[in-house]
């Protein structure tokens, strides 16, 4: 019996009868990671990681019916043996791996092979059936290393300071912008913008301990940032309250900027290619760790990606899903609402 | 290379012209004189032709990083250029080379002459030695396509920091006739190889749009009046038989027009005058992105002079026969060009003296500027007559009044995603009308909406595409866009029989449904009536 179907809803389990990140209100949904095209508003209960409890409710509804478990831990729905693993993508995000009579798939949600030094590293898991993601499913897509990134991005910053410039990055509020924090740890002041510190304090009670940040408001006095470090949504570039900023300099922060004609038609200064998707490297990587003998590619490159790996000898097939529906916009295309 | 590869960072990581320029300023206080001269020679065209063909690095970019044709051609799709392409598909370098730009530069020189085998050991051995933007520097090296992504005028402002000689010399300098091996930086810069007496420029005077009622400027008969053009306005400098000739954006463009030099060698005496290039056949303007054509390539080639002549239209005399005119006035300058300008001159289709149009009333210019566009022309020019050639631009003394754009509205149905800098987004789109039940393509524009509107067209585009012709996609025929021009013609090469100039996005109409838009017989009719 097949344990799972790709269906107008979403990934049904069909013995465990429940969703996996379904796009339409089911009964029984459970959630890989707290961005918007995975967590979606009106379903009957949710199942998440400890740590994207309180981010759901915080972005759904506080009175929305929850209930969550860590990792490597194991949950029995009707018969189907549920169990989060670190996915690497942002704080609380988990790969879902599913076990029926002894046949095991794992739904890897969205994911990130690199260590950031924030959210707990991704965990290959074995499996039958692995579904994944291929954001970044193209070769040209090779993330340098972490401390790489780190150091261009300081330099700007330090370069920034020393012509009395404020660095703003834009991040979306849940992952990129808690990341871009850590990049910038200990290079002064951060202030981050009212949306982000939210989620940020619904982070905080899970007890994770973040790189300190000031809340920043359109009453904040601009000389206040002048020379620090502000952290805003994409939605912002352009916007009144970024002008109102004296002597900026932007950066956009996303895996899109790893190719240069990308950042140059968008009016930004800098653009850093900081992703918390796996490149390519990494889906490789990952899809071969799972020995996987079927692989379902969803929202990316699934076409390039998935043909691919039937070249190179693993059988796999690209399924149509909701997420990320515009997910090449959401991390390149700063005024696009949906997060990724 | 190091230090160039620290430049482009630079550059790469604002978009702040001053920064730019501090960057490149960085660069010549520290980088060794030889590379600042290579860096020069690729900015004015002084560069070595590509030693190897494209196809064949392809070939062994594909071998290197181990990916099928297909992949590789998905993968260029994507970024938009074959050089970035490459040296992000390429594996992480195993060791680091550390060479001078110039030891690079006269590497790839030589290659000219060597044989297969050692140019795909050169360009291999190089790729397996250089991080990423380094090999993206050496592949369009290689490929002669290197571009800074700043102005030849933004070097020459950086130049001219750095050295505090006057940025006009600067560019007469650079462009002027040096060769790498025999010259030093600093007699480039100084100006060695050049005589900057015979070509220094004048600042051209400029004109404001009109912004006062015609009776309040006085008696017409006191005004110059003139057509306005719209194509380069270029200032032609002929002293001690130089000729130079020189663009608005103080750029030296005179190898771009070699039929207007020839034309200004038959002309006798030193002098100075400000004109239009205009692109002209069959005594018809071409579209400025013609005109563009002739701007943007290194070499002028003969096909390029059959397909875009131009021609010059002359407004203005500065300086005659070693005398500053400036400060005479505008109908005594006139009368100078006049006298140079004589029919015989100007008899070659090349050289045209600016037609003054007269009127006994103000009135009387009111439907010769509606026509304008009939002449191709945007609008009229109204110059005091006893006005001097300011320097800059300074109200009152010179006016421009401009015909308004027609307008049609169309709705699009081609998209595709730019190419280069906009490689993300669908940003150039094609524009059909209604004829008879179907629809017939009537322009082409890129320019006119703001990037949130971008985000929102390529993201409809991205679910509504019918067809893919490689990176061009058929889209549902549902927005429409309000598409502004400044001229109309009969045209037999287009399909729908007419040409429109200079369209582009006026705006979108999200309130219009695609039955509204116009059709054919409509916009001929601006044919006709063009107001
Ligand atoms: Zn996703
Ligand atoms: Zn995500």
């Amino acid at each position: 019996m097949k344990l799972i179907k790709f269906t107008k809803k979403g990934i049904y389990c069909i013995p465990g009868k429940f969703y996996l990140d379904p796009w339409f209100p089911v009964d029984f949904a459970i959630i890989s990671h707290g961005h918007a095209d995975h967590a979606r508003w009106g379903m009957s209960h949710y199942l998440c990681h400890d740590d994207s409890k309180a981010i759901l409710k915080h972005r759904i509804g506080q009175d929305i019916s929850v209930e969550s478990m860590p990792y490597n831990s194991e949950k029995t729905i009707n018969g189907v043996k549920v169990g989060f693993f670190p996915a690497g993508h942002t704080i609380g995000s988990a790969q879902i791996r599913l076990e029926h009579k002894g046949f095991v798939v794992v739904f890897s949600g969205d994911y990130k092979v690199k260590n950031d030094y924030l959210t707990v590293p991704f965990e290959p898991v074995k499996c039958h059936e692995f579904i994944t993601e291929s954001t970044f499913g193209l070769p040209i897509y090779n993330w340098m290393k972490e401390e790489e990134l780190q150091q261009k991005m300081q330099d700007w910053v330090l370069n920034n300071q020393a012509r009395n410039r404020t660095s703003v990055f834009l991040g979306y509020s849940l992952g990129k912008a808690q990341r871009l924090m850590k990049l910038m740890e200990g290079m002064g002041e951060i202030y981050v913008h009212t949306a982000i510190h939210n989620i940020n304090e619904a982070i905080a009670t899970t007890g994770i301990k973040l790189p300190a940040t000031k809340k920043w408001t359109a009453e904040t006095d601009k000389k206040e940032v002048q020379n620090k470090i502000v952290i805003v949504p994409p939605a912002l570039l352009g916007s009144n309250m970024i002008k109102r900023i004296p002597n900026a300099a932007t950066a956009i922060c996303s895996g899109w900027m790893q190719i240069r004609g990308n950042k140059r038609w968008q009016s930004v200064d800098a653009g850093f290619p900081v992703s918390d998707h796996a490149d390519w490297n990494g889906l490789l990587q990952a899809v071969k760790a799972t020995e996987a003998e079927k692989v379902y590619v969803t929202h990316g490159s699934q076409a390039i990606f998935s043909k691919y790996l039937n070249e190179i000898g693993i059988p796999s097939e690209e399924v149509k899903t909701e997420y990320g529906s515009n997910e090449d916009d959401t991390e390149a295309e700063p005024k696009s609402k949906q997060a990724s | 290379m190091k230090h160039f590869s620290k430049l482009i960072s630079a550059v790469e990581i604002t978009n702040k012209t001053n920064d730019k320029i501090a960057a490149f300023v960085e660069y010549f206080q520290t980088a060794p004189d030889k590379d600042k001269l290579w860096l020069i020679a690729i900015f004015t065209g002084k560069r070595p032709k590509r030693p190897i063909k494209t196809t064949v690095m392809k070939q062994w970019c594909m071998e290197v990083a181990g990916i099928p044709e297909w992949l590789f051609l998905e993968s260029y799709s994507t970024v938009g250029d074959l050089g970035e392409t490459m040296a992000l598909l390429l594996p992480e370098p195993t060791h680091h080379i550390e060479k001078t730009f110039s030891h690079w530069m006269q590497e790839i020189v030589d290659l000219k002459s060597k044989s297969d085998a050692e140019k795909e050991g050169f360009v291999r051995k190089a790729w397996s030695g250089l991080e990423t933007q380094e090999c993206l520097i050496f592949n369009k090296l290689i490929g002669g396509s290197f571009r800074v992504g700043v102005s030849k005028k933004t070097l020459v402002n950086a130049l001219a920091k750095f050295s505090g000689i006057e940025a006009n010399q600067l560019m007469h300098s650079i462009i002027g006739n040096w060769d790498i091996n025999e010259i030093s930086f600093d007699d480039l810069l100084q100006g060695e190889h050049i005589n900057y007496d015979n070509s220094k420029p004048y600042p051209f005077c400029l004109a404001y749009a009109l912004e006062k009622d015609l009776t309040d400027l006085g008696d017409v008969k006191a005004w110059q009046v003139e057509y306005k053009w719209d194509g380069i306005r270029g200032q032609i400098v002929k002293r001690n038989d130089e000729i130079f000739i020189w663009s608005r954006g103080e750029e030296l463009v005179t190898e771009q027009f070699p039929e207007l030099v020839a034309a200004i060698e038959r002309l006798e005496g030193d002098f100075v005058i400000d004109g239009e290039i205009l692109a002209l056949k069959d005594n018809a303007i071409l579209l400025f992105n013609d005109l563009q054509k002739r701007l943007n390539r290194k070499n002028v080639t003969k096909k390029l002079l059959e397909e875009v002549p131009i021609g010059f239209y002359a407004y203005d005399l500065m300086e005659w026969n070693g005398n500053d005119m400036r400060e005479q006035a505008l109908a005594e300058r006139r009368s100078l060009l006049e006298s140079l300008f004589t029919a015989e001159n100007t008899s070659n289709k090349t050289l045209f003296i600016s037609e003054i149009i007269t009127a006994e009333t103000w009135e009387e210019l009111i439907p010769i500027r509606a026509g304008a566009r009939a002449k191709d022309s945007e609008g009229l020019m109204l110059k005091q007559k006893n006005s001097p050639y300011h320097t800059g631009r300074k109200k009152g003394d010179w006016w421009k009044w401009k015909v308004d754009p027609l307008t049609i509205d169309a709705v699009m149905i081609y998209a595709q995603k730019g190419s280069g800098r906009r490689s993300a987004h669908y940003t150039d789109y094609t524009f059909a009308v209604r004829k008879d039940d179907g629809l017939v393509t009537v322009a082409k524009a890129y320019s006119g909406l703001t990037n949130e509107e971008i985000l929102e067209v390529s993201r409809f585009v991205k679910k509504n595409s019918i067809e893919k012709f490689g990176p061009v996609r058929t889209v549902k025929p549902e927005l429409v866009f309000e598409i502004a021009f400044e001229g109309i013609a009969l045209s037999n090469r287009h399909k729908s029989g007419v040409a429109l100039r200079f369209p582009r996005i006026s705006r979108w109409r999200k309130d219009k449904p695609v039955e509204e838009i116009d059709t054919i017989e409509t916009v001929k009719q601006l044919i006709l009536s063009p107001n």
